[in-house]
């Protein structure tokens, strides 16, 4: 709050034109650690999303060996689990709950959220918008420390010896309120919302940031439309997450107070042991109503990064321009519009009055339509294109392909009627891990892919990154697309198991292939794992610009320091599309280079913008000067 | 190359600047953006709780309006504070930045009362939700004040240092902004509360 202004006397124009003379050579600590330099704080984010990320995947794991063996004896585990393994060798069905909930807090928030936007906005904004560095870095630096805080709580919540919070990830009242109700409602609950607290004012700081910086830091020339899709992208996420954040901080402060201090937002007329709590007059469903106010804007936090990225990699790897690129802006900013009207969509069993259920059914509906639009976007600049298939393409295409599959199965469950058989269904697992989880994490590896050369001025090994991409994909699908069956036969999520019931006795193999493939796809991911390690240190020299695309990140040095250009920051005089640009003499040209060099190339229009171009910085400074 | 007109120019020259506006001044006004949302989202489980029916009506604390009042004298000084600051009228600066930073207190201890009032009336934090949330939304609103009172006295001890002048304004502008928005936050607030009890 006071944080944001602490220097007043010292303006951001200043820092853009003299960052470059005075180089920071820090310690290793205000370099490494403390640092405010936006490339290393995005590494940062990048390096503990994927310790998150190789533990979120771990506990699914997991979870998934009870549920495609439930007769195995898992005592092998105990070494790891400790207490948790029963003297029966079976996983205890409290901390199955744990794991599930672990599960997803963990991949929605710390790798999705604060991984993919915590890396890639603060790495690429000030890159491509041709910024020195972000808005405020120490506000940028208190971000990550935030999250790092955030995710230590979080993680030492994990060896409890009570468990870690097992309410679900949505962690509805009463049986997250209320420490009697189950072992991981009682100090690991408490430790989440701490935790989710922190993790709020980390991702506020990060997205205030990051808007602030995408208004006022662009280059000379950087107008909104020439801004890369990508920009526009974490633009959107940052102002999402700006708004439906504090929903949920609202949400988990009345939790907070219910569970500690008595008092009665969601709690009513709840007997234990026979007997009545004294907490009257709560409501349950209110928490569902704030959660998912937050909650359902928070998977288009996660998506529309992903969404971005991969909008940049296909057009550079096509070598074309982005097909249709205000549709695929306006279709994002529809998107997270809709984001916020319709919320009540996960909440069509909750008695909901069916005429509002309809209301809700319809705006959900018609997110499908700008959906619709991008991926129609996106095969459109696939079509016909020179395609290269690096291992970012590979991974690009991919998220297409699962947010194609993902996003069908919305619109079954869109429909309150058909939600009525769904909800809480395999059915919906299938969905969200397509359409929002896998689809964000191709989205992730594509970026890291993409813009590893300019992280660490390596290339990673395309050989392995094929390999990586072709068990991963092959095993998501393997692990999702058989939960669509069992989900329409009825299998409610969350279960332990099923043997208590015949009907679900028939899935048995179904559950034993999606476990094994789960284990295959995790295995894959330490081929990646390996790949990045090996070429931070070992990989090839990276070209200064390695996949000759045109954004400005490209026209910095192999590493750039502190500042990013040693120079000036370098003028756009063009939208960072033209790929395979008819006459001109390479298949790019990037955004930099003036009109006035590629006449070859240039359409009337554009020739019309030279002379602008010639006059441009005579005619400014003498703006400049009457205006001072 | 003598025709190109003004408009031309823009297209060019438009970019370059593209908000006059000082980029931690524009993220103070998103932050407050966010604060804005969590009260939204208070309020409005607030509404949707009343209308599930099982609600305690009681009177509001009378002090509550003294408070208000207090509340919005002070963003007179504060303003006036500013456009002294505008003015290099110095010692007014003073005066009025410490001036509002006094009224700003009295309001916490005017609130804290108000809470007392609320005891005596037999309306608990813990109890039914319609007092619930009551020392909620005060109190979330006055965990503000707090902030915007500790953002205060850096900008006071600025002032007496005579490092806020018109020359540099930007400390003291952003913090005349977030008191403005406190003290409407606290009249939508009070108003809301009068509507809705």
């Amino acid at each position: 709050m006071a944080t944001i202004d602490i220097h007043p006397q010292t303006s951001a124009h200043h820092h853009d034109d003299h960052a470059h003379e005075h180089e920071h050579h820090g310690n290793f600590w205000t370099n490494y650690v403390f640092s405010e330099d936006h490339k290393v704080i995005a590494k940062q984010f990048l390096i503990t999303g994927m310790v998150w990320a190789l533990i979120g995947g771990i506990l699914s794991v997991m979870f998934r060996l009870q549920l495609g063996f439930p007769d195995a004896d898992l005592s092998w585990l105990k070494p790891v689990l400790g207490g948790w393994i029963t003297p029966e060798g079976k996983i205890d069905p409290e901390f199955y709950l744990a794991l599930v909930t672990m599960h997803g807090t963990i991949m929605v928030f710390f790798v999705l959220t604060a991984g993919l936007s915590g890396t890639f906005s603060n790495f690429l904004i000030p890159l491509q918008i041709g910024a020195r560095d972000m808005a405020s870095g120490f506000m940028n630096m208190l971000s990550y420390w935030f999250f790092f805080l955030s995710s230590v709580i979080m993680f030492v919540s994990l060896f409890l010896s009570t468990g870690p919070a097992s309410g679900g990830w949505v962690i509805y009242p009463p049986l997250s309120a209320l420490p009697q109700a189950m072992q991981g409602s009682g100090l690991g609950m408490t430790l989440w919302l701490v935790a989710m607290a922190i993790f709020i004012a980390s991702s506020l700081l990060g997205s205030i940031n990051y808007i602030s910086t995408v208004i006022n830091l662009r280059t000379k020339g950087m107008s909104f439309t020439r801004m890369p899709l990508t920009i526009w992208a974490f633009f959107f996420t940052a102002i999402i997450g700006i708004l439906s954040f504090p929903v949920l901080f609202a949400a988990a402060l009345l939790l907070i107070f219910d569970r500690s201090f008595g008092t009665s937002f969601y709690l009513s007329d709840i007997y234990i042991g026979g007997e009545a709590l004294p907490n009257q007059g709560g409501s349950p469903i209110l928490f569902q109503h704030l959660f998912w106010f937050l909650g359902h804007p928070e998977v288009y936090i996660v998506l529309l990064p992903a969404l971005g990225i991969t909008s940049e990699i296909i057009a550079t790897n096509s070598r074309k321009p982005i097909f249709g690129y205000k549709a695929m802006v306006g279709s994002m900013l529809f998107i997270a519009i809709l984001s916020f009207v319709v919320w009540a969509h996960h909440m069509f069993v909750t008695g909901m009055n069916p005429f509002l259920g309809s209301i809700f059914t319809l705006l959900t509906l018609i997110i499908a339509v700008p959906s619709a639009v991008k991926i129609f976007n996106y095969v459109t600049t696939l079509w016909k294109g020179n395609i290269r298939f690096t291992s970012a393409m590979l991974f690009s295409i991919g998220l297409v392909s699962y947010f194609l599959t993902g996003g069908i199965t919305g619109l079954f469950l869109g429909n309150s009627a058909v939600d009525i058989q769904l909800h809480d269904t395999y059915f919906v697992v299938a969905h969200f891990h397509l359409v929002m989880g896998s689809a964000s994490f191709f989205g992730m590896l594509a970026g890291v892919y993409h813009w590893f050369p300019k992280m660490f001025g390596r290339m990673m090994d395309e050989r392995l990154g094929y390999i990586h991409f072709w068990l991963t994909f092959i095993g998501v699908y393997l692990v999702f697309f058989p939960m669509h069956y069992i989900g329409i036969a009825g299998f409610p999520r969350r279960y332990y198991s099923w043997t208590n019931f015949e009907t679900f006795s028939g899935f048995a193999d179904l559950n034993m292939l999606v476990s094994v493939a789960a284990i295959l796809t995790l295995c894959a991911q330490f081929i990646f794992l390996f790949n990045f390690i090996y070429s931070i240190f070992r990989g090839k020299v990276a070209p200064a610009n390695p996949w000759n695309a045109t954004t400005l990140e490209w026209t910095t040095p192999r590493h750039p320091g502190h500042g990013n250009w040693p120079g000036e920051i370098p003028t756009v005089y063009r939208w960072p599309y033209d790929y395979s640009k008819p006459g001109a003499k390479e298949d790019f040209i990037p955004q930099h280079i003036p009109y006035s060099e590629t006449q070859e190339s240039n359409l009337p229009h554009e020739n019309e913008l030279i002379k602008l171009e010639l006059n441009n910085d005579s005619i400014v400074v003498e703006n400049k000067d009457q205006k001072h | 190359m003598d025709k190109v007109t003004a408009g031309d120019f823009r297209i060019i020259e438009e970019p370059q600047k593209p908000l006059a506006m000082e980029p931690r001044k524009f993220g103070m006004w998103l932050f407050m953006g966010s604060v804005l949302m969590l009260f939204a989202a208070l309020t409005s489980a607030y509404i949707v709780r009343e209308a599930e029916g099982n609600w305690v009506y009681f009177e509001m604390p009378g002090l509550f309006t003294i408070s208000t009042v207090v509340i919005l004298v002070s963003s007179i000084t504060m303003q006036w504070a500013y456009w002294s600051a505008k003015k290099d009228n110095l010692e007014n600066v003073k005066i009025m930045v410490t001036l509002t930073a006094v009224l700003g207190i009295s309001f916490l201890v005017l609130q804290w009362q108000g809470w007392v009032q609320l005891v005596a009336n037999k309306i608990y934090f813990v109890g039914n939700p319609s007092g619930s949330f009551l020392y909620v939304l005060t109190g979330v609103h006055g965990l503000h004040i707090i902030s915007a009172i500790v953002f205060l006295l850096i900008v006071m001890v600025a002032t007496y240092r005579y490092k806020v002048h018109s020359k540099s304004l930007v400390s003291i502008e952003m913090c005349t902004t977030y008191w403005h928005f406190l003290g409407g936050l606290w009249l939508y607030l009070f108003v809301f509360l009068l509507l809705y009890r």
